[in-house]
């Protein structure tokens, strides 16, 4: 009976190999199958990021019930219950469901998965490139490093070697190099020598042509240049060793001058020199130069440019500071020489003077007495010209004496009160007598605010007018030469004429002004200027003597006296008028102590001293006879005028206690009068002072009157101050000098 | 014209005759002497002076038109003017008489007259001038202003 069994026989006999090989894999799928998941999950619960449980659960699901299948199916080599192939239907049921889940869902998942290794790739690169920059930043900050150090070491003497010396140790030890030289330019700038290296102590001082091509190729460009380690520059060592020599930079170091610094220039790097510096690297090493070290290098060349133009400045500073120092010296001793010099010129001056004038002074004074005595006309003419021959020369002794003490101011100028008016009469009193030989007529007009007594150097200003009014005499042929001087008020002491000239009034101090004016020879406009320049002489001035020196000197004492001087001329032959102001002081009182005693000076300003003294004029011409009056009357005198001699005796009386009369009329003579008036009076008080107007100081007149028995003259015209000096003075002293 | 006005007029104007020559510190005498008892006294010289002038130029003109010129007389005549001009202060007129005075002991006549013109033209010059500065004054006056008193500076 073979019942039906509820096995299941497989379909076809199998064959016994076949299927025994078949039963192992089988096995060994249904092994690999369950260890799969088990390892899946190992790893899984191992990481923390993988985000796909889920699918991983649905993995594993599906292997596991692949896994059962392949097992189960062992189970049906043989003959199987249907139960068996019943859990075998089950299983690949659910295997074929999970499966093809599984498979669906691996179509999102895949491309996820991708990208997630394209992203890494992604940030692998990334990574890389900024483990590169990274790398980039740290050296180029160590380079910065580098260089300020160097900079430091290098900027932090002024010494040219020590720059030079502490570059190429601080480049060698930053670089590792194995040598380091620098070439300078020599004088000439025809060749470079070799004046620094690093590791050789004595290097040999050897020089190479400055046109070698690797050379001008160096010194074409900023930058730092590989050059051939066998050229002229770089064959410093003798090659030692089989290997190769390394590789070999050169760079130009720029010498900066002074003088390439211009104000709105910077340097021109055209023309320059330069140096060069060389650097190896180590010839046993495969090191290459790298960029920033050759960013190094070009750094460090135009630091080190920059150190050395300091460097330059200062030694230029230091050497200029010897020089002067020595200058100083040079001009100290000069000065010392000078002063010696000047003080022995000095000696030999006042040696000299005294020496000279006293020899001058001597035929002087032989000569003006051998004119006293009797001589022949002959004679009297030799004498008359040796005097003036001394005089000459005694004046031009005086006047060198003089200009050279002026010319280095050792001249002092004496201040002492004076009186300005005797001044003007004393000049008036000198020239005339030379003028009146010439026919000139010499007046002199004070204004009434000039005062009488001023402070100053009497005797230069005195030698001033007199030179001036000399050479107005000098230079006239005729005509008259006219002094006038007043003071000057500050605003118009700006004169437009003499832009270079601007007194400052003070309160004791003013300002005389006096003009000279003739009507002579003139002066021509391009001569002017000349004029007050000593020993220039024009060519009018040639032929009238004089040795030029008298204006340089007269310039020379107003300036001392903070005045000026100059000359106007219509043109030659127009005449010219000398004008000059000094400055001089006021006297406080009048009795200041250093008063000099003259005759006519008490300057009585009282009004009312001459009250109700009676005067008598005897003048010819109505006007004079007018002023007169008048001025006397002004004074406070009672006045009886006359107009003739025998008039004249008819009034006079012993009232009258002054008779003024004009002596000059031509063809009258006054001098008969006036014995007559003396002798109408025997006795001596009641006799009048009789005082002589006279228009001309001239000698005969004044002989006249002094033998007449006049007790004075005074000089027409007649001023207010004049009159009323002359009249206390007569009053005082019964007798009076002279009043010019 | 007010009286400030004029007043300065008159004293740049006398200046002006100061510094031109025509008058020298003698006027500023005459001026001096001018006061309140003699107010007048200026004016009063000065036309005594154009007075005196006037003969002694008709007498001189006459004198040198002689054939035979009397040189005493004539130099007696020009003292007398220099005179005169010397006590107002009319410096032109003295020095054109000082130089006619010497040739008048040189004798020429020819130079006399040529130095009477000049001593005619600086006579009616300053005469001119003087006029002109009274006028002024009595213009002042007039207005009822006073003379000012001129300072002799520059």
């Amino acid at each position: 009976m073979i019942e039906s069994c509820n096995c299941i026989e497989p379909q076809l006999p199998a064959d016994e190999l076949l299927m025994k090989y078949q039963y192992i894999s089988d096995f060994f799928i249904a092994l690999a199958y369950f260890s799969i998941p088990l390892e899946l999950i190992y790893f899984v619960k191992k990481s923390a990021l993988f985000p796909y449980r889920w699918v991983l659960v649905q993995f594993g699901a599906f292997i596991v019930l692949c896994g059962a299948t392949h097992l189960i199916n062992l189970w049906t080599f043989t003959m199987h219950t249907r139960t068996v192939e019943i859990v075998m239907t089950i299983a690949k049921v659910c295997t074929a469901v999970v499966s093809c889940a599984t498979a669906l869902t691996l179509v999102h998942i895949i491309p996820d998965l991708l990208s997630v290794k394209t992203r890494e790739l992604f940030l692998k690169n990334k990574a890389a490139e900024l483990d590169r920059e990274m790398g980039l930043i740290r050296t180029q900050e160590e380079t910065g490093r580098h260089v300020r150090m160097l900079t430091h070491e290098i900027r932090s003497t002024l010494d040219r070697h020590t720059i030079l010396k502490t570059t190429l140790v601080e480049l060698g030890r930053t670089l590792e190099l194995e040598e380091c030289a620098l070439w300078m330019p020599t004088r000439t700038g025809l060749e470079l020598q070799l004046s620094y290296t690093l590791r050789q102590q004595n290097p040999v001082e050897y020089t190479v042509p400055i046109q070698l091509p690797v050379i001008n190729q160096v010194f074409n460009t900023n930058r730092a240049v590989k050059i051939s380690p066998n050229c002229a520059v770089a064959r410093l060592r003798p090659t030692a060793g089989k290997y190769m020599p390394g590789e070999v930079v050169a760079v130009r170091v720029p010498l900066l001058h002074l003088s390439n610094f211009q104000i709105n220039d910077w340097p021109e790097l055209s023309t320059k020199r330069y140096a060069l510096m060389v650097l190896m690297l180590p010839s046993d090493s495969a090191r290459q130069w790298h960029v920033h070290e050759l960013e190094l290098v070009e750094v460090v060349a135009d630091q080190v440019a920059v150190a050395l133009s300091h460097a330059a400045i200062l030694e230029e500073s230091m050497r200029a500071r010897d020089l002067l120092m020595e200058q100083n010296v040079a001009l100290d001793l000069a000065r010392r020489e000078a002063e010696t010099a000047i003080r022995a010129r000095n000696d030999f001056l006042a040696v000299m003077n005294h020496e000279m004038r006293t020899p001058m002074d001597a035929i002087i004074a032989l000569a003006s007495l051998l004119l006293e005595t009797e001589l022949t006309p002959e004679q009297r003419l030799m004498v008359e010209t040796i005097l003036k021959s001394s005089n000459l020369l005694a004046t031009l002794i005086n006047d060198v004496l003089d200009l050279s003490r002026l010319e280095d101011g050792s001249l002092q100028l004496e201040l002492e009160t004076f009186n300005l008016h005797a001044v003007f009469r004393e000049v008036l009193n000198l020239i005339k007598p030379i003028a009146s030989v010439k026919k000139l007529l010499v007046t002199v007009n004070l204004a009434p605010d000039v005062p009488e007594y001023a402070i100053g150097d009497e005797k230069h200003l005195m030698q001033t007018i007199l030179n001036v009014v000399g050479n107005a005499v000098k230079f006239s042929k005729e005509g008259s030469i006219t002094i006038t001087a007043f003071m000057v008020k500050s605003e118009s002491l700006r004169d437009s004429r003499t832009p270079d000239f601007s007194p400052v009034p003070s309160d004791n101090h003013f300002y005389l002004r006096v003009q000279v004016k003739d009507f002579g020879a003139g002066i021509s406009p391009q001569d002017i200027p000349k004029i007050f320049t000593k020993f220039a002489q024009t060519q009018s001035t040639k032929n009238s003597g004089g040795s030029g020196l008298g204006l340089a000197i007269c310039k020379r004492f107003v300036n001392l006296m903070e005045g000026n001087i100059w000359i106007e001329s219509d043109g030659l032959g127009k005449g010219c008028t000398a004008i000059f102001l000094v400055k001089l002081g006021i006297p406080e009182r009048l009795s200041e102590s250093k008063l000099p005693f003259m005759p006519m000076v008490a300057a009585n300003h009282g009004q009312a001293n001459f009250h109700g003294l009676k005067v008598l004029v005897l003048d010819e011409n109505g006007i004079s006879r007018m002023v007169m009056k008048g001025l006397l009357v002004h004074l406070g005198c009672e006045v009886t005028t006359v107009s003739s001699g025998e008039e004249c005796l008819r009034v006079v009386s012993q009232e009258h206690k002054v008779v003024l009369m004009d002596v000059c009329v031509p063809g009258k003579d006054g001098y008969e009068i006036a014995l007559r008036i003396r002798e109408k009076f025997t006795k001596l008080r009641e006799k009048p002072l009789i005082v002589a107007l006279i228009g001309n100081t001239d000698k005969v007149i004044k002989e006249n009157c002094m033998r007449v028995g006049m007790d004075g003259v005074i000089l027409k015209p007649v001023s207010l101050d004049k009159l009323r000096s002359v009249l206390s003075d007569l009053l005082e002293h019964r007798v009076l000098f002279e009043a010019v | 014209m007010e009286v400030g006005q004029m007043q300065r007029r008159l004293v740049d104007y006398t200046k002006s005759l100061f510094m031109e020559g025509f008058l020298d510190s003698q006027f500023l005498q005459l001026q001096q002497l001018q006061d309140e008892n003699n107010p007048d006294f200026v004016v009063e010289v000065v036309s005594l002076f154009f007075e005196d002038s006037e003969k002694l130029l008709n007498e001189l003109t006459r004198a040198l038109d002689q054939t035979n010129v009397e040189f005493k007389k004539v130099d007696a005549h020009v003292h007398q003017l220099k005179g005169s001009s010397s006590s107002i202060g009319a410096q032109r007129v003295k020095n054109a008489c000082i130089a006619f005075r010497n040739f008048c002991e040189e004798q020429n006549t020819e130079a006399c007259m040529r130095c009477l013109q000049q001593v005619k033209q600086e006579y009616y010059l300053v005469k001119n001038k003087l006029e002109t500065m009274f006028r002024l004054e009595q213009q002042i006056v007039a207005a009822g202003g006073s003379i000012p008193i001129i300072e002799m500076s520059s």
